[in-house]
């Protein structure tokens, strides 16, 4: 069970002049499992960006087991115990499934236990256990999710952050991705989710967060999963 | 001269060109970085090669790598580093002031006369004669290049710190975010570009040991020709257009008729215009390839 959990408070994103997020607080406590869902242009892909260090944060702080990462390099993030699954995957293409695997070896803080992780992921993902000499790119979307998560797996994050894991999958796919997150849960990685599906998302996760227009508007729990979508409108009056 | 030779000087020049190329490559790769100035690391290996030729032979080789090496991550820390973020029109103009001043630096510290680096000409005697004629030079031409460029390739493939490297080369911002420093990354590609480049000098001092200040110029500027023409963004494309040129040039050399000659680098680069119209996305690039960065 992870005991490192994610906190951000009063952050601010901009892009030059265009401000993305607004005063954002959000806590992810260990071995939790939270989703930010939102409009597009809600800012859930800048928040996870500013997480990893991709775009510095102009205000707020951001801390990963109460240490600091604010300034940080992306790198020197992720070799302090997160690890992110991008929007669109990004695997390396040209590249087999085993060395885009290998490559997420490079944040690992210790090298024991690899044989096991890799054991764990091949046991979570078809993909990693059938397809290991292909090149990536040659995958589907789907394979692909699954060799991206298993790639971030095999860092031994304390937290992950997943982004739109579930983006232009078959619903039969989208159900083996979230089996595997029941199982990492189960694990007690820490899971920062961002899902567009927000009735999915809020039924999965301990506590869903909706964004809007880069701010914090409402926090929902599973017991809202009926009705998210009466609830999100209601909310936003439209 | 038969054909065989012409082949066979093609291909010992072709080596050298595609080591060459390989060290433009690496650092395009990794950097996006068209390095013009990539020649002088080629020629302060070479002047180096010239001030320590009274030393023991394999001193002297040493000093040559070190001299390439050290100018290869020096120039990455002072003129590249501080334009990480700038526009790739900026960096490429940067790398061509370095390049002009470097070669200005080279002209007042060792003068326009030229020096002689005639630390390997004993490889510069035949080794077989008689219908073909075969120097050592050619031979440990074609032996190093195949050596280094395979051991390039196995570093790449096989070694983590080379998965990192191709894995930066795609795509560098997913790259970091599974903990692959780039600083790290850089530098290995600077330091190998620096190695290749201090073999080029020294291959090329024992056919030609005068060094003069635009040596690498020289040499720079067709190898770039052969990394455009093979195809930027992949390191074997790269390899086999810095072959493909110094191979054309070595047989149009050594056919075209003497007074033909003076225009060597016309029917040059006349060859690579064709290419660039016929396949712009480089000669060995994959049918269909139509996104590729032009300089």
């Amino acid at each position: 069970m992870s005991d490192v959990g994610l906190k951000i408070t009063g952050l601010d994103v901009a892009y030059g002049p265009v401000q993305v997020v607004h005063g954002l607080d959000l806590e992810v406590a260990p071995g939790e499992t939270v989703a930010l869902v939102g409009p597009n242009g809600a800012g859930k892909t800048t928040t996870l960006s500013a997480i990893m260090g991709l775009v510095p944060a102009r205000a707020g702080t951001i801390e990963l087991g109460g240490r600091r990462l604010n300034g940080r390099s992306p790198e020197s993030i992720a070799r302090s115990g997160l690890a992110l699954v991008p929007e669109g995957r990004h695997l390396f293409p040209a590249m087999s499934v085993d060395e885009n695997l290998r490559l997420g070896l490079t944040a690992r803080r210790s090298s024991e236990g690899v044989e096991e992780d890799r054991a764990w992921v091949a046991g979570l993902f078809q993909a990693v256990r059938e397809f290991g000499h292909r090149r990536a790119g040659d995958l589907s979307g789907g394979q692909q999710q699954q060799v991206a998560i298993a790639r971030a797996l095999l860092a031994r994050p304390d937290v992950l952050l997943l982004d739109e894991p579930s983006l232009g999958l078959a619903p039969k796919t989208v159900e083996t991705v979230f089996e595997a997150l029941t199982e990492i849960r189960r694990r007690g990685v820490t899971v920062l989710l961002v899902e567009q599906r927000a009735q999915l998302a809020v039924g999965f996760c301990d506590r869903t967060y909706v964004l809007a227009a880069g701010e914090h508007r409402l926090t929902l729990t599973p017991k809202d999963a009926n009705d998210t979508e009466r609830i999100i409108s209601a909310y936003f009056g439209s | 001269m038969t054909i065989l030779q012409y082949i066979i000087n093609g291909i010992a020049l072709g080596a050298v060109y595609a080591l060459a190329a390989v060290g433009i490559a690496l650092i395009f790769g990794v950097l996006r970085l068209v390095n013009f100035a990539y020649g002088e690391l080629i020629t302060i290996g070479a002047y180096v090669l010239a001030i320590t030729s009274d030393w023991p032979i394999p001193l002297s080789l040493l000093a040559c790598i070190a001299a390439s090496v050290a100018l290869a991550v020096l120039t990455d820390r002072l003129a590249f580093k501080p334009l990480r973020t700038a526009p790739p029109a900026t960096t490429l103009v940067a790398t061509f002031a370095l390049s002009f001043g470097l070669e200005a630096v080279w002209r007042l510290v060792f003068g326009v006369e030229g020096r002689s680096a005639d630390v390997l000409g004993t490889l510069n005697t035949t080794a077989v004669s008689g219908s073909i004629d075969i120097r050592w030079v050619t031979i440990v031409e074609v032996v190093v290049g195949a050596a280094l460029l395979s051991g390039i390739a196995v570093f790449l493939k096989r070694s983590p710190l080379g998965l990192q490297m191709r894995a930066a080369a795609v795509d560098i911002t997913t790259a970091r975010t599974l903990g692959i420093r780039a600083d790290r990354v850089i530098l290995s590609a600077f330091v190998l570009s620096g190695v290749l480049a201090a073999v080029v000098a020294m291959l090329l001092t024992v056919g030609s040991p005068l060094v003069t200040p635009t040596l690498g110029l020289q040499v720079t500027t067709f190898a770039l020709v052969g990394v455009v023409v093979g195809g930027m963004d992949n390191l074997v494309t790269a390899t086999l257009g810095g072959f493909a040129v110094g191979f054309l040039n070595s047989i149009l050399g050594d056919a075209l008729s003497s007074d033909l000659r003076v225009f060597l680098t016309s029917f040059t680069f006349l060859a690579v215009i064709l290419v660039l119209i016929l396949r712009p996305a480089g000669l060995f690039a994959p049918r269909g390839t139509t996104t590729v960065e032009r300089v």
